[in-house]
Formats: structure tokens, C-alpha cells, sequence
């Protein structure tokens, strides 16, 4: 009984969500027994030593599958082909976008169960339990998954990678991807370019109303380049059209989970604190000591972010020459 | 349409956290919802159509899809089952729109309470129906969908034929607030109330558990700011 997981590419590379999973789908399959088979579907793949090295997180065996196209109904059909052949009763992705789109397919071809933004390796003392995320990261569901077959989706930048192995043997897997597969036709992409996607961020610097205005964004911009951090901000900043939309954060944008999470002049809203408190480190500046962002900070400073935001720089910036 | 605690609500457990405390919790329309909702009565105004809302719940959730009924949403149906699991509801919704044909189904990308992502998507594959998650905008021309989505770092342009599934992001357009009119319109839409086929939950939650407290935040003096990357550095450990 193997646990098949999906490992993402993106113009021919992997990403760290890859890691993870097959990190993560290693520490499984050493608790249900089997191997852990990687499979990776792609139009235009990573090269065959990029595959076999997934064998350093734990990989048995991987798998590719070279698409037509890179639509997540596709990558699904190749998963479904794969776990039946394997007779895999466990299904790891990673639940950022591309993961969302696949889960729930996987779990209805497979008549499996399905548990998305997972944070635990399964408990399988009594039935098979995962720990999930809820409230937006307000607290945690520990649920019991009773199918045969169980689709995890899990969370990224929790798990840590756990180098063991060396490299996997790489077999072409043949999975016949139906018609329907490719309902849904790609007029254009749009990749943000030369900046960290917040989901897949480690780092992060967030600005809220206290910002004051959109011209102001130059200094928590170049902060997060000083950082190598990705840029979010509150909902009346994007609101406010002061920033993208996919930048806010909270209970009713994303949900992130980076290392660390520097807040500059946002009050700390209890739907602003849902998408963020998961975050390892927390830092709040703002100018009110009696911000509710304090309460949930690790670290704090009490000021105006006009002048705290240059010294921060400069330091950044001293930091990151000492250590070149 | 799912009905979730608004958003203020402070998330506390009973029974052993085994059971939502619902005490003094105010419930609202899911928000990914009402951008739904509102996108499809803008589509149907403009194009003709009608559009139903489909809520599993149980009666207690009655306000809510009558405020829906009141934002413009021309029937309602509620299955009455306790929405435990998504592969339940979406097995519920699916069985239910197949003998319907709708040609647009539309969710939100996750309901905020449980923050599964996965209805949208179960109810798709369970039709054979295509499925387009976190949409941000979305038109309809004849049969044909064309929609911007959110991917892992952009966006990508979409089109497909109808009919199709889609997840709501935000943007998608600005809610309405219910009026009078609609308000006073939505008490004689029809609600119906149909019994469940009785599709199994695969998934059972068995406790909850609040995130340890934080300890107290260690405050650095403004003029010093500079200190803080070097805490960030030598002692927190993360840059
Ligand atoms: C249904 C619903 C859903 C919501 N979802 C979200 C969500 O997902 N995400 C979200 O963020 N919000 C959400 N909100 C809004 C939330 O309630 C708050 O209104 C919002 O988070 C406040 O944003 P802010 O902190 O940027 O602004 P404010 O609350 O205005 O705070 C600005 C802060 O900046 C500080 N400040 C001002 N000037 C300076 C300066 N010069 N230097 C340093 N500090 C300064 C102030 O002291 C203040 O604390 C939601 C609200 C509702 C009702
Ligand atoms: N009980 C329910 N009844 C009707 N629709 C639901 C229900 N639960 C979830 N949905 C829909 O599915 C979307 C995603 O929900 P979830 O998978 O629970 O995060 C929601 O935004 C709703 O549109």
C-alpha cells in the first residue's frame, strides 16, 4: 500500500510545496506501511535529475507525465491512473491554488475522504486522524477520516523538509487524460514577476491604513526587498484599490502562515489577526500602544512607521552586507 | 450558500471541544456567497435567467437564505441535513442540481468558518461539469464562461463552455444590501424544503482546539529601532 503525492512544477522546476509534500508523504507512508511514490505531471517537466533527486526527501519511486497542457483536471486524471494502479489508499498535495483544484476531483473519483490544509502527520492509533486548520486560523479540527482512500491537502510552509534518502528511480508513467480534461482553455497568463507570491512566502511585510496612502508603499516595499519578504496588507488598503486585491490577508482574504509577519500600521482587527496569527513570528509597529496587534506580537515597536520604517531599512540593509 | 458565524465572532468550544459554542453568535450569509450571488443576479438581469439558491442546512439557517431572497435570488432551496462534511453537501447539491440543469453553479472559494475549499470542486466532478476556483471575474457570453482566476503567482485567463462550476474570490463584484422592496418581495419567495438522499459524511470531526496564547510582546524602543533586525536575526532566528 503506497501513498502517491503530487509534486508541482512550474516551468520545469519544482517548487518548495513539492518538498514539502514528499517530505510530508514519506512521514506518512511510515506510519501506514509502503512506499512513498512521487508523481509529477507537467507540460514541460523537470529534468530527470531534478525527478530522481526528489528521492532526497523520502521519494521510493517517481513517476512522470508529460501533458498536453498544464490544467489541474489533467493533473488530477494522471493522479486518479496512478493511485489505482498502485493501489495507493493515501493522496498527498500541497492546498495552495493548484492543490484546491485537484483535491476535490482526486476525492470524488477515488470515493475517498478528503482533508484540506492539513497541519499533522496522520494519527492512526483509532481510525485515521489529521489535524486541520479552522476559523481561518482561530483553532484547529482534529478529524477522523473513515473512507477507504484519504486525500490530504496540506498546508504549506508547516512541515519541515526532511532530507533522508538519495536519489529515485524515474519511470514515464502512461495515464490516459480524457477529453474532459481540457474543458477549461487558458486564454493568458499572468505571473507576477520579480516578487515572492505571498502564499509561498517564508517572510512577509504587511501594511495596513496606517500607511496612510498608496505613495507611501515605496518604504514597506523596500524593506521586504531588503528582507527577501513578499508585501500584504489589510482589506480597507485594498479596498482603498491602495494595493492588489490578492495581497489582503485575513478572514476574508488569504491565509498565511510565514515565519515571520511584520504588521506596520494595522490595528489588529480580530478578521485581519484570523489570516495572520498562525505565523511563526509576529511583529507589530504602529503608533498606538494600545493596538490589539501588541496582544498577539512577539515583538513590538510603539512608534510612527514614517520614522521607524528608514531605520529598519538601514539595518536590513547592514545586516544583509555583514553577512554577504 | 453556506451560513457561517460572522466574522467578530470570538471561536470557543464546548462539551470536552467537541461542539461549537454557539452561544451569542450572530450568523451571516458565507461573504464569498453574497459576491456570488450578486454576480448571478447581475449576469441574470442583464441576460434573463433565474437564479436559486441552494443552502444544506437546517432550519435555523432560515434568515439567511431569506436574506438572499431579499438581496434578489428568485427561489431558495434547503436540504435538510447537517452540513457535518463537504462530501455530504456537495453530494446533497449535486444529486439535486442534476435533475435541475443549471447551467452556472457557483460557490465561494471556501466558507470562512471551516475553510475547506472543497464544495465547489466535489460538486463539479461529482456532474462531470467542469470547475474554475477563485474567480475574480467572470462574464457570460451565449454559452460560453470567460472568467480571470488566481493561480500559484498570477493570474490566468479562462474560458469555457457552460455548463460549468466556479468558486467566488473576492472582487468578483461589490455586494448588495438587501432594500424594502426586497425585503417585503422575500417573504412570499418560494423556500423549499427537501429531504436529504442521505449521502454519508467521509470525514468526522472529533475535537477542536484553540492555538496556544501568546506570551507577552517584547517591546523595542522606536529610536533604537534597529535592534529589532538584530533580535530578528540573533534571536527569533528568522531573517
Ligand atoms: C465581514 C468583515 C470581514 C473582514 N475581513 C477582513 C480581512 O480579511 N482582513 C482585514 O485586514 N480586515 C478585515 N476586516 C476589517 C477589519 O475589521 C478592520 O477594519 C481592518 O483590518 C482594519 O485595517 P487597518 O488595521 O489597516 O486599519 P485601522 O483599523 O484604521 O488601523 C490603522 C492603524 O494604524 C495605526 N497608525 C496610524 N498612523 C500610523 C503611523 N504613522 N505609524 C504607525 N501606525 C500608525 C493606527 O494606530 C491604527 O492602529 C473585515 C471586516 C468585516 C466586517
Ligand atoms: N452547507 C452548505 N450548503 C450550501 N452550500 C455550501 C455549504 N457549505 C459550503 N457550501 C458552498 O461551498 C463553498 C465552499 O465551502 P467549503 O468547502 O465548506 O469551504 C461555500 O462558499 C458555499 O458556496
Amino acid at each position: 500500500m503506497s501513498v502517491l503525492i503530487f509534486a508541482e512544477s512550474a516551468e520545469g522546476k519544482f517548487k518548495k510545496a513539492a518538498f514539502e509534500a514528499v517530505s510530508y508523504g514519506k512521514q506518512v507512508a511510515a506510519k501506514t506501511g509502503g512506499d512513498a511514490v512521487v508523481l509529477c505531471a507537467a507540460q514541460n517537466l523537470p529534468s530527470s535529475e531534478d525527478l530522481a533527486a526528489l528521492g532526497k526527501y523520502g521519494a521510493n519511486k517517481v513517476l512522470s507525465v508529460a501533458l498536453s497542457d498544464d490544467r489541474p483536471a489533467a493533473m488530477a486524471e494522471a493522479l486518479v491512473a496512478a493511485a489505482n494502479s498502485l493501489g495507493a489508499k493515501v493522496i498527498v498535495v500541497s492546498n495552495n491554488y493548484m492543490g484546491k483544484s485537484i483535491a476535490p476531483a482526486l476525492a470524488v473519483k477515488l470515493k475517498a475522504s478528503v482533508a484540506s490544509g492539513v497541519v499533522s502527520v496522520p494519527d492512526t492509533t483509532n481510525g485515521f486522524v489529521v489535524r486541520r486548520g479552522v476559523f481561518s486560523g482561530k483553532a484547529f479540527a482534529d478529524v477522523n477520516l473513515t473512507a477507504e482512500t484519504k486525500v490530504l491537502s496540506i498546508t504549506p510552509n508547516t512541515f519541515t523538509l526532511e532530507e533522508s534518502g538519495s536519489e529515485a528511480p524515474v519511470e514515464t508513467f502512461g495515464a490516459d487524460i480524457s477529453q474532459n480534461a481540457f474543458r477549461v482553455n487558458s486564454v493568458s497568463v499572468d505571473k507576477v514577476k520579480g516578487k515572492i507570491p505571498l502564499t509561498e512566502a517564508e517572510l512577509v511585510v504587511s501594511g495596513g491604513r496606517g500607511m496612510k496612502g498608496p505613495e507611501n508603499w515605496g518604504l514597506i516595499e523596500e524593506l521586504a526587498s531588503e528582507l527577501g519578504a513578499a508585501t500584504a496588507c489589510s482589506k480597507p488598503v485594498s479596498d482603498m484599490h491602495w494595493r492588489p486585491h490578492e495581497e489582503h490577508v485575513g478572514q476574508t482574504g488569504i491565509t498565511i502562515k510565514p515565519n515571520l509577519y511584520i504588521a506596520v500600521g494595522i490595528s489588529g482587527a480580530i478578521q485581519h489577526l484570523a489570516g495572520v496569527s498562525s505565523s511563526k513570528v509576529i511583529v507589530a509597529i504602529n503608533k498606538d500602544p494600545e493596538a490589539p496587534f501588541f496582544k498577539v506580537a512577539d515583538y513590538g515597536i510603539v512608534g510612527d512607521a514614517f520614522e521607524v520604517l528608514p531605520k529598519l531599512i538601514e539595518a536590513a540593509k547592514a545586516l544583509k552586507s555583514a553577512s554577504a | 450558500m453556506s451560513v457561517v458565524p460572522d466574522t467578530t465572532t470570538k471561536v470557543s468550544f464546548t462539551d470536552n471541544n467537541t461542539k461549537f459554542n454557539t452561544a451569542g453568535v450572530q450568523y451571516i450569509i458565507n461573504p464569498y456567497d453574497e459576491l456570488s450571488l450578486t454576480r448571478a443576479l447581475e449576469i441574470t438581469e442583464a441576460q434573463g435567467g433565474t437564479v436559486t439558491v441552494i443552502h444544506v442546512g437546517r432550519a435555523d439557517s432560515e434568515a439567511s437564505i431569506r436574506k438572499a431572497l431579499a438581496i434578489g435570488a428568485h427561489d431558495a432551496v434547503r436540504i435538510d441535513a447537517d452540513p457535518t462534511d463537504a462530501t455530504l453537501v456537495a453530494a446533497e447539491i449535486a444529486q439535486y442540481a442534476a435533475s435541475q440543469g443549471y447551467d452556472l453553479i457557483l460557490t465561494g472559494r471556501e466558507s470562512i468558518d471551516y475553510n475547506g475549499g472543497l464544495v465547489g470542486g466535489l460538486i463539479a466532478e461529482a456532474l462531470s461539469y467542469p470547475y474554475v476556483n477563485v474567480v475574480s471575474q467572470l462574464e457570460i457570453n451565449g454559452t460560453e464562461a470567460t472568467a480571470l482566476r488566481d493561480i500559484d503567482g498570477g493570474k490566468e485567463n479562462v474560458k469555457v463552455e457552460l455548463p460549468v462550476v466556479m468558486s467566488a474570490q473576492k472582487e468578483l463584484t461589490e455586494p448588495r444590501i438587501p432594500n424594502m422592496r426586497g425585503i417585503m418581495a422575500a417573504r412570499t419567495k418560494p423556500l423549499q424544503v427537501i429531504a436529504a438522499s442521505g449521502a454519508p459524511a467521509l470525514a468526522e470531526t472529533q475535537s477542536y482546539e484553540l492555538p496556544p496564547a501568546k506570551g507577552a510582546v517584547k517591546l523595542i524602543d522606536a529610536e533604537n529601532a534597529a535592534e529589532l533586525i538584530r533580535v530578528l536575526h540573533n534571536e527569533a532566528k528568522v531573517i
